[in-house]
């Protein structure tokens, strides 16, 4: 049995063609065959999703409606809040933490919604990479070719959809953590806008950027995940009060009366060739010839840098002091750094963004939807330290946030779908529009799927 | 970019202001701090030599 369709898996289970108890063993058998090579989950929930199916079949058995997402098997990354399980968040000082006592809100209300949680995934240490390259729980793999990186720091998410072990994952962003894995591993992946998602009872990084969102293998799955998931919460701060926009609706409408532009500039630099040829495809997909140019990208990703780095090192100041070691090699200079920033280069960050979303507000009077791509390129080894573009040798790993990190530094809505012809290797295209407008970018996504320009790569 | 400020003198800062918020650099750590603190102090400057005239920092707090 395949698990890659959500939305197929809950109608056939809701049409009792399957149980849920069948669908979730298969997804756990698949698990224990794939994953020892990959690397993606860091606990499996067996019993516990058993337990949650079995209530599905019994809702179903007894003419009750268990949801939209009946019977799907998901996972999570492990810095998501799940009950009875510790919040690892990518570290080892987590590890010797309390169990959190309940679900994260999201995930509470993807249960809700009849979705069945195998477990959890692995992540960078803290959110704080773009890699999944984990000293203490070991990199995760990316499915396509495993002596390569999965992407990060939701790579576990990532790897585990794009290897068909779950049909739906959930990650976080904060620089492009969702979209970056999404990219190398070939799947779909929702940045909403900055307080559409409760990020209650989600371990936090950098508090000004937190995004969560789903993975998932095609666009009506990623649509339902987004749709079960929104809606007020006063938990979370900045979960913004306002009305459920479900997109499932939007799917079907097409782009006529969508105005729809590529981004240049930054955008069109200092990348591979494949990843500006798959702009372009998708580009030409959606009849979108003219050209935006947002300034002053370069500045938005210094005061990304500058917060992200001030506000981790906040979050995790008093282990900083007392127990340096126990942080990952990989993220303990960054943030032991990051604990120095003077405070009036983070306040110059904060105007500098304030400045540059006027900017982009601007931009979004006259477009609706921009393409950029994901990454600069597809995925690095394992190890990779550096990477040559544009005949300069850079550091490969700060480099695969290069196009993300300016949208999320003013929580923009963002898509990454996976182009289809990319080459040997997966590639993504971002679609991004104005904060609040999530739908204008499931119409477009559902058009370059339906088209074919756009395919998820699961490995069967 | 207006380039990475000397690494002297993040040198002195790291190994002057770690110890007066209560942190200390691990020897093996020191210079992976010099080199991540002066690409954000450089990232700093970028800022500062931008005008954004009178605006307000974006975080804003309800009571």
């Amino acid at each position: 049995m395949s698990v890659t369709d959500a939305v197929g898996l809950a109608e056939d289970i809701r049409a009792r063609r399957l149980t849920a108890r069948e669908t979730t063993l298969a997804a756990l058998a698949r698990v224990s065959e794939r994953d020892p090579g990959l690397n993606c989950f860091t606990a499996v929930l067996a019993e516990r999703a058993l337990d949650d199916a079995d209530r599905v079949d019994a809702a179903l058995a007894a003419d009750r409606d268990p949801g939209l997402l009946a019977g799907v098997p998901f996972a999570v990354k492990n810095l998501y809040d799940v009950g009875g399980l510790v919040t690892l968040a990518g570290s080892k000082i987590n590890a010797s933490r309390d169990r959190a006592v309940k679900d994260a809100t999201v995930v509470a209300r993807l249960r809700a919604a009849g979705a069945v949680l195998l477990g959890a995934l692995n992540m960078d240490e803290y959110a704080f990479g773009f890699t999944t390259e984990n000293s203490h729980y070991g990199p995760t793999r990316n499915p396509h070719d495993t002596t390569r990186v999965a992407g990060g720091s939701s790579g576990g998410s990532a790897a585990a959809v794009a290897a068909g072990l779950v049909p739906l994952a959930l990650g976080s962003d904060t620089n492009g953590s969702i979209r970056v894995p999404a990219s190398l591993c070939g799947v779909y992946g929702l940045k909403p806008t900055y307080g559409r998602l409760s990020r209650s009872g989600v371990a936090l990084f950098g508090i000004s950027f937190d995004h969560v969102g789903p993975l998932a293998a095609s666009v009506r799955d990623l649509a339902a995940a987004y749709d079960v998931m929104q809606g007020a919460d006063l938990a979370d701060p900045v979960c913004a009060v306002r009305a459920v926009e479900p997109c499932r609706p939007h799917l079907a409408r097409g782009i006529d009366g969508l105005r729809i532009s590529v981004a240049d500039g930054h955008f069109a630099r200092r990348g591979e060739p494949a990843v500006f040829a798959a702009v372009e495809s998708v580009a030409k997909a959606l009849g979108a010839s003219g050209r935006v140019t947002i300034p002053e990208n370069d500045r938005a990703r210094a005061a990304a840098t500058i917060i992200t780095a001030s506000e981790g090192a906040g979050l995790h100041m008093e282990d900083l002091k007392t127990r340096p070691f126990d942080f990952d090699p990989m993220t303990r200079d960054r943030f032991l750094a990051g604990a120095l920033v003077p405070s009036a280069a983070y306040v110059r960050a904060q105007r500098f963004r304030a400045w540059y979303r006027e900017r982009v507000r601007e931009i979004f009077r006259e477009v609706d939807v921009l393409l950029a791509p994901t990454t600069p390129f597809p995925a690095p080894r394992i190890g990779q330290d550096m990477i040559t573009l544009d005949g300069v040798t850079v550091p490969a790993r700060p480099m695969l946030g290069q196009y993300t990190q300016p949208l999320s530094f003013i929580g923009l809505p963002v898509i990454s779908v996976p182009v289809a012809d990319s080459g040997p290797l997966p590639l993504g295209v971002q679609l991004f529009a104005a904060p609040w407008n999530e739908a204008a970018l499931f119409r477009a996504a559902a058009v370059l799927e339906r088209d074919g320009v756009t395919a998820a790569r699961v490995v069967r | 970019m207006s380039g990475l400020p000397d690494p002297a003198a993040v040198r002195r800062y790291v190994d002057e202001s770690a110890p007066l918020i209560g942190l200390t650099i691990p020897p093996e750590c020191r210079d992976g701090v010099v080199r991540n603190l002066a690409g954000l102090l450089a990232a700093g400057l970028l800022l500062g030599e931008f005008p954004v005239g009178e605006t307000e920092p974006a975080p804003v707090f309800e009571p």
